[in-house]
């Protein structure tokens, strides 16, 4: 079941109904239901996968929270007979024990995740080295990949952590934890919720708020839009490209990098903005996942606002338990001592930067193309780290020049092609290739074949192209209107304006979206991650 | 305290420490910065701040992070 297919927009209509209609002490076993109905109908044979997390999560969690609770009654009853020393060494004593709990919840959660999603990237590996040696090949099983597994496998196993911490305590209800693990608009794409903000809202009970609802769904039309319209239409012209990679080199490889920009752009946000809408539509607040990261002046700051619920969690629970962890505070004090004082401060950094933007690489797919695009992101990340003095004594030197609306423009940009680039392995999914592919826009000067009617040559003709500009042009324009607050807020106080808004945006849905007989409706190109 | 002023006025020459209230939501001080931090005041102070107190709050400021530092050598 589709995001953008008529018989979601049923399914979603009907949840909503009953869910204003029951008692409200009810309303989160209507979400449960839908939920499990959402996933059945996207594959019955995932729910198996589904309910091995929650169950994994649901007794790790709970053997993590009776330690907690033992503990913590423990030295409540023994405070005035425990020294300061003895109470730390017990607690440590005892969480030392609750990370063996959390251990073997990781690697029974990620366990899963990493059989299904990586056995055959693994076993091709292998055959590769066998084939050298001459040594025969391993036959590579073909397994299924469920919907989503890793969007609801990572928010699992964030809770497992968060748990371990302290954080937050282990959900006793197995349903609410199964709704947490399962709730079907962020399902498949995410954004990747903290149990902290989301579990409460989740069996809270909800009153129908309009202004809410309303704006919850203008966000989902405008989602639909972003999805059928733009994302959908770049998509005919990147399918093009990347199939005829011999004849589209040189301009056309920059084409690929716009048009991509777009696609994913009006897929991934035009999802989540379904994905929001729907759940604010419930009266349910979810983490936004983007923040214009097309504006963003540097690598650092995009990735602080482009998919930032990944982001956030490769950071709370990769970078920083590596970076300050013992061995990694010894190894800086080491490498202080034996080679220097600058190096020895950067190495923990570095070392936990580099992993975690290989962990992310492998999160987003099974391939040496996504390897190297997070290993890519990562040497940009710290290069601009390494040369943050040169930028200053720049910027010390050209106040004004740096201060202009130019050089921001210039910075924008820079970062926009720059990220659009390295991307570009997620399209032609070969690094040799890629990488020749972008050598070709410095060798082959082919603009005047481009203009000369090229730009029509890849399954885009010119009526294509103006949807596409001007759908991105009307992405750009509420951007711009919405700094202050989201135009969807402000239409729906104006609830005339609201469905006059609406209509139109339907109606240009319906008259230019990428859809009907002959249309082979694309996924979200997150539903697989 | 000066000891702290004095890493992170290496980290951000330019920046007021002794007045920035929100250094995480002004975008002051990001992971990079943050780790680099922590290993400065491993070193210095001998105190290892853990994962789990790596939250914007106990960084938001240069007092909070004395008091975080102060706090995880109390303990």
């Amino acid at each position: 079941m589709q995001f953008t297919s008529l018989s979601f927009l049923l399914f979603a209509a009907l949840t909503v109904l009953v869910y204003y209609t029951v008692g409200k002490r009810v309303q989160w076993w209507i979400l449960l239901g839908a939920s499990y109905v959402f996933y059945f109908f996207a594959g019955a044979e995932y729910l198996v996968f589904i309910l091995y997390t929650t169950v994994v999560t649901y007794v790790t969690a709970r053997l993590m929270q009776s330690r907690v609770d033992a503990e913590d009654a423990f030295v409540a009853a023994n405070r005035d007979t425990m020294e300061k020393s003895e109470r730390k060494a017990y607690r440590a004593a005892q969480k030392k024990k609750r990370l063996g709990i959390l251990s073997v919840g990781l690697l029974l959660g990620f366990g899963l995740l990493a059989v299904l999603k990586y056995t055959a990237f693994v076993l091709a590996g292998v055959n590769s080295l066998l084939g050298f040696f001459d040594a025969g090949r391993l036959s590579i099983p073909t397994l299924l990949l469920p919907l989503g597994i890793s969007f609801y496998t990572f928010q699992s196993m964030g809770y497992l952590v968060d748990v371990y911490r302290k954080s937050v305590r282990a959900e006793q209800n197995f349903f609410k934890l199964a709704l947490f693990v399962s709730y079907f608009p962020q399902l498949i794409q995410g954004p990747i919720s903290r149990f902290g903000s989301l579990s409460e809202q989740l069996t809270a009970r909800h009153g129908f708020d309009g202004l809410s609802f309303r704006a919850g769904l203008c966000r989902v039309a405008w989602g639909f839009f972003k999805k059928m319209v733009v994302a959908d239409t770049a998509m005919i012209a990147v399918k093009e490209l990347t199939a005829r990679t011999d004849e589209f080199t040189g301009v056309y490889v920059l084409a690929l990098i716009l048009l991509y920009s777009a696609q994913i752009y009006g897929d991934f946000t035009g999802g989540i903005d379904i994905t929001i809408g729907l759940s604010e539509m419930l009266g349910i607040r979810l983490a936004e996942n983007f923040d214009r990261p097309f504006s963003s002046k540097s690598t650092k700051e995009y990735w602080r606002r482009w998919h930032m619920t990944m982001g956030t969690w490769f950071t709370d629970y990769v970078f920083y338990p590596l970076s300050v962890s013992n061995s990694m505070q010894k190894l800086s004090k080491w490498s202080r001592k034996h080679l220097g004082e600058k190096i020895g401060k950067r190495l923990p950094v570095y070392f936990a930067t580099i992993a975690t933007w290989f962990l992310t690489g492998l999160w987003h797919g099974a391939g040496w193309n996504f390897i190297v695009w997070g290993l890519l992101n990562c040497l940009v990340i710290l290069v601009s780290q390494e040369l943050q003095p040169l930028y200053t004594r720049f910027h010390q030197k050209f106040p004004r020049l740096v201060a202009s609306r130019g050089w921001s423009a210039w910075q924008m940009t820079r970062t926009f092609l720059l990220m659009g680039l390295i991307r570009s392995l997620d399209c032609y999914r070969d690094v040799p290739k890629t990488f020749r592919l972008w050598g070709t826009m410095l060798t082959t000067f082919n603009w005047g074949s481009f203009f000369g009617g090229g730009w029509l040559s890849f399954g885009f003709d010119v009526w294509d192209w103006a949807v596409l500009l001007c759908g991105v042009a009307v992405i750009c324009i509420a951007d711009r209107c919405g700094r202050d607050e989201p135009v969807r807020q402000k239409l729906a106080r104006r609830p005339v304006l609201m469905c006059a808004a609406l209509c139109a945006l339907v109606i240009v849905i319906l008259l230019f979206g990428a859809y009907g007989i002959g249309y082979d409706a694309s996924q979200f190109i997150y539903n697989q991650f | 305290m000066e000891q702290l002023l004095a890493i992170l006025k290496n980290l951000h020459p330019d920046v007021d420490f002794d007045a920035e209230e929100d250094l995480i939501g002004e975008g002051i001080l990001d992971s990079l910065d943050i780790v680099t931090l922590i290993t400065e005041i491993n070193s210095e102070f001998d105190v290892a701040i853990p994962a789990e107190e790596v939250v914007p709050e106990n960084f938001s400021s240069a007092a909070a992070i004395f008091a975080l530092i102060e706090r995880l050598d109390e303990e």
